[in-house]
């Protein structure tokens, strides 16, 4: 065979990419440079952020006080974060009595374990839990926080506040409105008119209405309601109005995933001689509530966040404690770093459920992705 | 051979409890009583209470004199005004904050809905940035934060911050200039009018002729000039009837011009800021949900990219996006009601707060505050089921 063939014998190696399609500075003409306007954008951001976050960073971070214990601690001129560390135990448990908090931290302790429990998909037995996240704590939860009995100190829900009551509106919004939301959904999607005809009115009229109006018609109306001599917590009365506002969303939310169980389901059910609750229970229910969780964790966050309104009337959550805080007259002036400070710590707890939401999403949605 | 079964069981047979008919009567007959009961031992309650306390009830308070000031009223009100007025101002009040921050929701939502999707990966995270940071604050922390830590942070009249010398901040809000119409100004809003209606009927006859011919005529071009084109020369024809009083600082505060309440500002920055970064998701999901292959056929079918995103993508992605973003309006209404946290004079501040501490009607009161946003949402639901039914995937 000659060697000055027209044919190579042998592949030739790859050459590198260009030098300008490689590396840092590839990345940055890809993403960032390709084309004059996206130049302009990418500098327009770039001026932005520069001009925004820098100096929000420098006032937070770099020329902020953090150590100290009264107002002269604050000399920087960045952000004085004494004035939440000086009140950091009042954010946290509101009046609780200082020799009772043990019971507060059992309680979201407990609460923690449950729900790390429940969000990892590893962990086996997730029915009991859930089970007993839906009636057992909330009984001891309950003896706990309250008090009154097993010889523990009885704390009025005048004395709760702060991230403690905060989280307390929030789990029992949660807890009392999924089941709630489920009986309504399947009321929605019964046959019998009188049924259904209940609860679409009950749902359309809690979703068409501001959660503050609730929240004033269950401060100023539900004492009217129970006969007079009755003493209604204030607190027990913000939580059955956020219970039932927020059972009609859930409910709507659960009909989604009822809607998409296909009638097959059911009717295969039916064939087996199952009953209505056999069928619901054991068929379409799991299924249906296991689609929707993206959902329902959503409606969480939006209950959650939500849980602030009740500083309008007149009950201490961990906004209202710090802006309890913003009229102390030695701390006046701090409204910026109560703010900044309140804002972070609800998003952390919504950020952290959404991501948790997006990614059971993500591991239920397999195979239908673009 | 086939033989009937002897041990099936027949219609009419059996227990009548086992009849599904009568049983869900049975059932419904029951919940109707419980539900009854539970009703009617609240309305006893309810009535006895309101004897106890000396409460009457009816409307006739409406007629009252109201007897106390309103920072911000759209229409003529003093404090002789009765309490039917506070009504109607605090609705009016709603009414103008929902409508600027939906219009402010809508646009700021739709640019970062489209920045996030945009190749510049600066621009689509700082989009996301948005979107994270603002849906997962509550809206009242932002509304105080806004109201206490900015607006309430400016300087005192006289060291106001200017805009072009014609806008002002101040710790009083902000004062603006005030057009003050002169005479033959009317003439221009009826050109408007009739803009409006020409473009309008334009738009009707380009539809039926292209259906007709096939051919299409520029019709959003036309109908721009129109609208913009037609008041503005009427404008100037009449000889610019149209005089701008600035504002002047004369002591300790602004005279003339209009003084627009820092609640109202905080209140509309804090709504529009919110629901837009949930607009920007919706806009976003809605844009993603048009299949690529359609986009793809588009590009095989050689269209312009331009006529691809107004002729394809768009009109299928505005199925998903109009009936998620009404939803995000009626939130947005529904939320101005936060307005009570800072004290701007909307519908629950001031009828369901003040007007209702002092006449103690706290039933009507309730009721009528409750009966208005339910209206707003139900009619707004029956529009969105006519638009739905109308533009549904129509499968043949």
């Amino acid at each position: 065979m000659t060697t000055d063939s027209t044919f190579r014998t042998e592949m030739i190696d790859a050459r590198e990419a260009p030098d300008q399609s490689r590396g840092v500075i590839g990345w940055f003409r890809a993403n960032l440079f390709n084309g004059p306007i996206n130049s302009i954008v990418s500098i327009v951001v770039i001026v932005l952020l520069a001009r925004l976050v820098w100096p929000f960073l420098e006032w937070a971070i770099i020329d902020a006080d953090w150590i100290g214990t009264t107002r002269d601690a604050c000399t920087g001129d960045g952000a004085c974060w004494v004035f939440i560390s000086a009140r950091f135990e009042s954010i946290i448990y509101g009046f609780y009595p200082e020799a009772a908090r043990w019971r507060v931290d059992i309680v979201f302790a407990l609460l923690a374990i449950l729900v790390a429990w429940l969000a990892v998909p590893k962990m086996s037995r997730k029915k009991w839990v859930a089970l007993f996240t839906l009636t057992g704590f909330p009984i001891i939860a309950f003896f706990l926080l309250v008090g009154g009995s097993f010889g523990l100190e009885y704390v009025p829900t005048r004395a709760w506040g702060g991230l403690m009551l905060t989280l307390t509106i929030a789990v029992v919004g949660i807890v009392g409105s999924l089941p709630l939301g489920i009986i309504l959904a399947l009321g929605r999607r019964s046959k019998m008119p009188f049924v259904k005809g209940i609860c679409v009115i009950f749902i359309e009229f809690w979703r068409g209405v501001p959660l503050i109006t609730v929240l004033f018609m269950a401060s100023v109306m539900l004492p009217l309601f129970v006969p007079g001599e009755l003493d209604f917590d204030k607190l027990l009365r913000a939580l059955i109005g956020i219970m039932f506002f927020w059972s009609a969303y859930m409910a709507e939310v659960i009909r989604s995933g009822l809607q998409a169980i296909g009638k097959g389901q059911n009717e295969a059910g039916q064939a087996l001689g199952l009953s209505y609750w056999q069928r619901t229970g054991l068929i379409i229910l799991p299924q249906a509530l296991k689609m929707v969780i993206p959902g329902i964790v959503n409606t969480f966050i939006a209950l959650f966040k939500d849980t602030s309104l009740v500083l309008i009337i007149g009950l201490f959550d961990l906004l209202a404690i710090i802006r309890a805080g913003l009229t102390d007259s030695n701390w006046l002036g701090f409204s910026t770093e109560g703010y900044v400070f309140a804002a972070a710590v609800y998003w952390i707890f919504c950020f952290s459920m959404s991501r948790y939401s997006q990614y059971i999403e993500r591991r239920l949605n397999t195979g239908h992705k673009r | 051979m086939l033989r009937p079964s002897t041990t099936l069981p027949r219609r009419g047979r059996g227990p009548l409890w086992r009849n599904p008919a009568i049983r869900a009567l049975i059932v419904q007959a029951v919940l109707f009583l419980v539900l009854a009961a539970f009703v009617g031992y609240l309305v006893h309650n309810t009535l006895l209470n309101l004897e106890a306390r000396g409460i009457h009830t009816g409307f006739g308070f409406l007629e009252g004199r109201a007897g106390f000031a309103i920072p911000q009223t759209l229409i003529e009100y003093t404090s002789d005004s009765t309490y039917g007025k506070t009504f109607v101002i605090g609705l009016l009040n709603t009414l103008l904050v929902s409508a600027l921050g939906i219009v402010a929701a809508t646009i700021i939502g739709f640019m970062v809905g489209i920045a996030r999707l945009s190749p510049n990966w600066l621009l689509a995270r700082l989009a996301t940035i948005y979107v994270e940071a603002f849906r997962n604050i509550p809206l009242l922390v932002q509304i105080l934060f806004w109201y206490y830590a900015v607006l309430r942070a400016l300087p005192s009249p006289r060291q106001s911050l200017s805009l072009f010398d014609a806008f002002f901040f101040n710790v009083r809000g902000m004062v603006m200039p005030d057009p003050q119409p002169l005479d033959g100004f009317a003439a221009t809003p009826w050109a408007l009018l009739i803009a409006v209606v020409g473009a309008i009927l334009f738009g009707l006859f380009a539809k039926r002729r292209q259906a007709r011919t096939g051919q299409a005529l520029p019709v959003y071009w036309i109908g721009a000039a129109l609208v913009i084109g037609l008041p503005l020369i009427v404008f100037l024809l009449t000889g610019s009837p149209l005089e701008w009083t600035l504002p002047e600082l004369t002591g300790f505060n602004f005279r003339g011009g209009i003084n627009i309440l820092p609640e109202l500002l905080a209140l509309w920055l804090a709504l529009s800021i919110y629901t837009a970064a949930f607009i920007a998701e919706i806009v976003r999901s809605g844009i993603l949900s048009v299949s690529h292959g359609q986009t793809e056929a588009a590009r095989s079918l050689s269209l312009p990219e331009a006529i691809t995103l107004r002729k394809i993508v768009i009109p299928q992605a505005m199925r998903v996006i109009v009936p998620q973003m009404t939803s995000q309006y009626l939130n947005l209404i529904k939320n101005s009601s936060l307005a009570t946290a800072i004290g701007y004079p909307d519908l629950v501040a001031v009828f369901a707060g003040t007007t209702l501490n002092q006449t103690g009607q706290a039933i009507e009161i309730i009721a009528m505050t409750m009966a208005v946003y339910l209206v707003i949402s139900l009619t707004v639901s029956f529009l969105m089921n006519l638009y739905n039914a109308r533009t549904l995937l129509k499968e043949r």
